[in-house]
C-alpha cells in the first residue's frame, strides 16, 4: 500500500459512488428516498412521543430524542454507504473481481464508495432537524451552538462509523446476498441501544453495556451537547464526563474499532480468497 | 529480465462443497486442478484448452490473486500469487467472456476511464489509448452510450478493451471469444495478435474451449482435462505427435476402369478406400510419407482420371484431444453437463 494507491483509490470510488447515488432516474425516488422517509420516521417518533406523555413537549427528553434520531441518520447511512459496495460490485455489476485485481487499496476504495451515501444522509439530516425546528418548536438558536465542539463530533462520528462500516464490509465479503441489509439491520439494532431517543438508564441493566461499548452513545451525546448544551444536563447517564472526556472515549472507542476493522479485514480477504468468494454470485 | 512471465509449480485446487438443504451434514470435495506444472514464458501467447468443467477459470483466478490455490505455488511477473498479491495486480489483467459486467449506468468510455483511474493512468493518456482501442474493435461509435444499452457481445468488447488498456506485463483471458459472433470473434482475435506483436515483453494467456481458435492462435496450448494438463506444446508439435501417416482424399470424376488395387500396389501407398460421394468416386489414401504422392499423381493421369477434388487431411487438435482423452470435447462436455457454468 502507498499514499497514491490509497488516494486514487478513495478518490475514483467516490467518484463511482456518486455517479450511483445520483443516478435518479426519478426525482420523485430521489424525494422519498432522502426527505420523506426521514420525516417519516421523525414523524413516527413525535407521534409516540406526544401519546406517551400526553402532549407535553416542553421536556428536555424531547430535543434528546429528537436530535438523536436526526444524527442517528449517518449511522445507516455511512455503514450502509461503505458496506453496500461489496454487495453491489459483487452481485449487481460483477466487477467486485476486477477491483480486486486492480493495483487498489481495498478498504479506501469502500470508504470512497460511502462518500455520496454520507451526502446524501447529510441532506436528510438537516431537512429532519429543519422540519423540527421549524413545525415542532425543537429548541435549537444557531447563535449559541457550540460550533467547534460540533465540527469535532461530526469529524469523530464518521470517522467512527466508518470503521464500523469497513468492519460489516468486511464480514460482507464472507456472506451470502440475504444478508444484503446487513448495514441498516446492524444501525436498526443498535439504534435501542446506544442512546439515541432514550437514555441508557431506561434499559434493563444486563444490557446497558452493550450501549456503554458502543462508540456511538458518545458521538450522539456530543452532537446533542453541541447543538443544545442544556439537554444533557438533564439526564444522569453520561452527565458526569465533560466533553472533552466524552471526545477523548470517542477517540479511544474509535481506534479500538479502527484495529478491530485492520484485522477483520485482512481476515475475511484472506478467508474470501481461500474460498474462492470474491467473485460468486448468489443463485436465487 | 527473462524470467518466465506465469510459473505454475504443482498447483492444486480443491472446492469444498457443502451439501444441499437435505442433506445438510454431507460435505463434499470437488478436485478441480491436480499438479498442475506450466511455464509461460514472456512475449508468448499461450493457451489452455479443455472443456467445460476442466479447471480452466479456476487456474486464472489462482493466477490472478483472486482464488488461493489448495497445494502448490504459482508467479507472475515474478512475484507468488498468494503471497504478493500487491506486487502482481499492477502487472496484470484479466476479462472473463460470457458475462457482462460492468457499470450500465456509466458509459462505455467512462466505465474505462475509471478503470484506468484505479491502474494510476493519468486521464489524457487513459482517453487516447481507449479511443484508440474501441477503434480496434469497432465500437468506436459506442463510446458516449450507456453500457446498460449495449447488447452482450459489444458490452463483452467493452471488457476486452477494458483488459487491454492497462498495458498489463501479463494478460489473462478467460474465454474471450465466448458468445461473440464470428465477425466480433475475429476482431478480438485480431486485437491480441496485435497487442503482442507491439511489444515482445508482453505475455497473453487464454483459455478456450474452441480447439481452431487455439490452434489459430496460440504459439503453445496446453491442454487441460478434469483439472490435469495432459499435454502441453506448440499446436504443430501436439498434431505431429499423432500423425503417424500422411492421409490424403482425392476426389474423382469416375475411375475409368482403374481399379483400386492398382493404386494400392503403388511404392509408398499403404491403404487406398474407396467411397461413393454423390456420383464421384472419393479415394482416401494413406501414404508412408508425402513423397508417394507423385506416383499416385502419374497413375491417375495415365489411365486418364479426372480428379475433382483434392485434400490433405491435417490432424486438427480436436484429433489430438481425442487421442489423449479417448473422448472428443463435445462427448465430454456432454457427459457432464453440471459441469457447465
Ligand atoms: N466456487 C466453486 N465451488 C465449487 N466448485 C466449483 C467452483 N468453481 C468451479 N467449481 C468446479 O470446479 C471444476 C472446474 O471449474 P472451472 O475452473 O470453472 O472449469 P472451466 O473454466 O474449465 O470450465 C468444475 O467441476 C466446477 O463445477
Ligand atoms: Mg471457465
Amino acid at each position: 500500500m502507498n499514499n497514491s494507491e490509497t488516494l486514487r483509490s478513495f478518490r475514483t470510488a467516490t467518484w463511482l459512488g456518486w455517479q450511483i447515488e445520483s443516478n435518479w432516474t426519478d426525482p420523485f425516488l430521489f424525494a422519498v428516498y432522502s426527505i420523506i422517509k426521514p420525516l417519516a420516521g421523525a414523524a413516527i417518533l413525535v407521534v409516540m412521543y406526544s401519546v406517551i406523555t400526553k402532549g407535553n413537549f416542553d421536556t428536555p427528553i424531547f430535543p434528546y430524542l429528537y436530535f438523536g434520531n436526526a444524527f442517528y441518520i449517518y449511522v445507516g447511512a455511512i455503514m450502509t454507504g461503505v458496506s453496500w459496495a461489496v454487495i453491489d460490485d459483487r452481485e449487481h455489476y460483477k466487477t467486485l473481481k476486477y477491483m480486486y485485481i486492480a493495483p487498489i487499496h481495498i478498504p479506501a476504495y469502500w470508504l470512497g464508495r460511502g462518500v455520496a451515501r454520507f451526502l446524501t444522509g447529510s441532506f436528510s439530516v438537516i431537512i429532519t432537524i429543519a422540519f423540527g425546528v421549524i413545525f415542532l418548536h425543537v429548541p435549537l438558536d444557531l447563535a449559541t451552538v457550540n460550533w467547534p465542539l460540533f465540527i469535532l463530533s461530526l469529524i469523530l462520528g464518521v470517522a467512527m462509523l466508518c470503521m464500523m462500516g469497513l468492519i460489516l464490509a468486511s464480514i460482507t465479503l464472507l456472506v451470502a446476498h440475504h444478508f444484503f441489509l446487513i448495514g441498516e439491520a446492524v444501525a436498526g439494532a443498535l439504534y435501542l441501544f446506544s442512546g439515541a431517543i432514550f437514555p441508557l438508564d431506561v434499559l434493563p441493566a444486563w444490557i446497558r453495556p452493550v450501549g456503554f461499548v458502543m462508540p456511538i452513545t458518545y458521538w450522539l451525546e456530543l452532537m446533542r451537547r453541541s447543538m443544545v448544551s442544556s439537554v444533557s444536563q438533564a439526564f444522569p447517564t453520561l452527565q458526569r464526563f465533560s466533553d472533552l472526556q466524552l471526545a477523548g472515549i470517542l477517540v479511544g472507542l474509535t481506534v479500538v474499532f479502527a484495529v478491530i476493522a485492520y484485522f477483520l479485514f485482512r481476515w475475511c480477504d484472506f478467508r474470501a480468497r481461500e474460498e474462492g468468494l470474491i467473485d460468486r454470485v448468489t443463485n436465487y | 529480465m527473462n524470467n518466465p512471465a506465469v510459473e505454475i509449480h504443482g498447483v492444486g485446487r480443491i472446492y469444498k462443497i457443502r451439501g444441499s438443504k437435505n442433506e445438510k451434514k454431507t460435505r463434499k470435495e470437488l478436485v478441480a486442478l491436480q499438479d498442475v506444472n506450466l511455464e509461460v514464458r514472456q512475449g508468448e501467447l499461450f493457451g489452455l484448452l479443455g472443456p467445460n468443467g476442466a479447471g480452466k477459470t479456476t487456474l486464472i483466478k489462482i493466477l490472478t490473486t483472486l482464488l488461493a490455490p489448495t497445494s502448490g505455488w504459482a508467479r507472475v511477473a515474478g512475484f507468488d500469487v498468494a503471497k504478493e498479491p500487491g506486487k502482481v495486480r499492477p502487472r496484470i489483467n484479466m476479462v472473463s467472456g460470457g458475462e457482462s459486467s460492468g457499470y450500465g449506468l456509466l458509459t462505455v468510455r467512462e466505465n474505462l476511464w475509471m478503470f484506468s483511474q484505479f491502474y494510476g493512468m493519468p486521464s489524457k493518456e487513459s482517453y487516447e489509448r481507449i479511443d484508440a482501442l474501441l477503434g480496434l474493435v469497432g465500437l468506436e461509435d459506442r463510446m458516449h452510450t450507456k453500457s446498460s444499452d449495449l447488447s452482450t457481445g459489444l458490452r463483452q468488447k467493452m471488457n476486452i478493451v477494458r483488459g487491454f488498456m492497462t498495458d498489463p506485463n501479463v494478460l489473462f483471458l478467460d474465454e474471450p471469444t465466448l458468445g461473440l459472433d464470428v465477425g466480433a470473434s475475429r476482431d478480438v482475435r485480431r486485437l491480441i495478435r496485435g497487442w503482442l506483436e507491439q511489444d515482445k515483453t508482453r505475455t497473453l494467456l487464454l483459455t478456450t474451449h474452441y480447439m481452431a481458435e487455439a490452434d489459430e492462435l496460440c504459439d503453445r496450448v496446453a491442454i487441460i482435462n478434469q483439472g490435469r494438463v495432459l499435454a502441453c506444446d506448440t499446436p504443430s508439435a501436439l498434431k505431429q505427435r499423432i500423425q503417424h501417416d500422411a492421409l490424403f482424399e482425392i476426389t474423382v470424376a469416375s475411375m475409368n476402369g482403374l481399379a483400386t488395387s492398382a493404386l494400392e500396389n503403388l511404392p509408398g501407398v499403404r491403404k487406398v478406400t474407396r467411397r461413393e460421394d454423390g456420383g464421384f468416386a472419393a479415394l482416401e489414401f494413406e501414404l508412408v510419407e508425402e513423397a508417394a504422392l507423385s506416383g499416385v499423381i502419374n497413375q491417375l493421369t495415365s489411365a486418364d482420371v479426372k480428379v475433382v477434388k483434392f485434400d490433405k487431411h491435417e490432424p486438427t487438435l480436436e484429433d489430438v484431444f481425442v487421442e489423449l482423452v479417448g473422448r472428443s470435447i463435445d462427448e465430454v462436455e456432454e457427459a457432464e453437463p453440471d459441469a457447465k457454468e
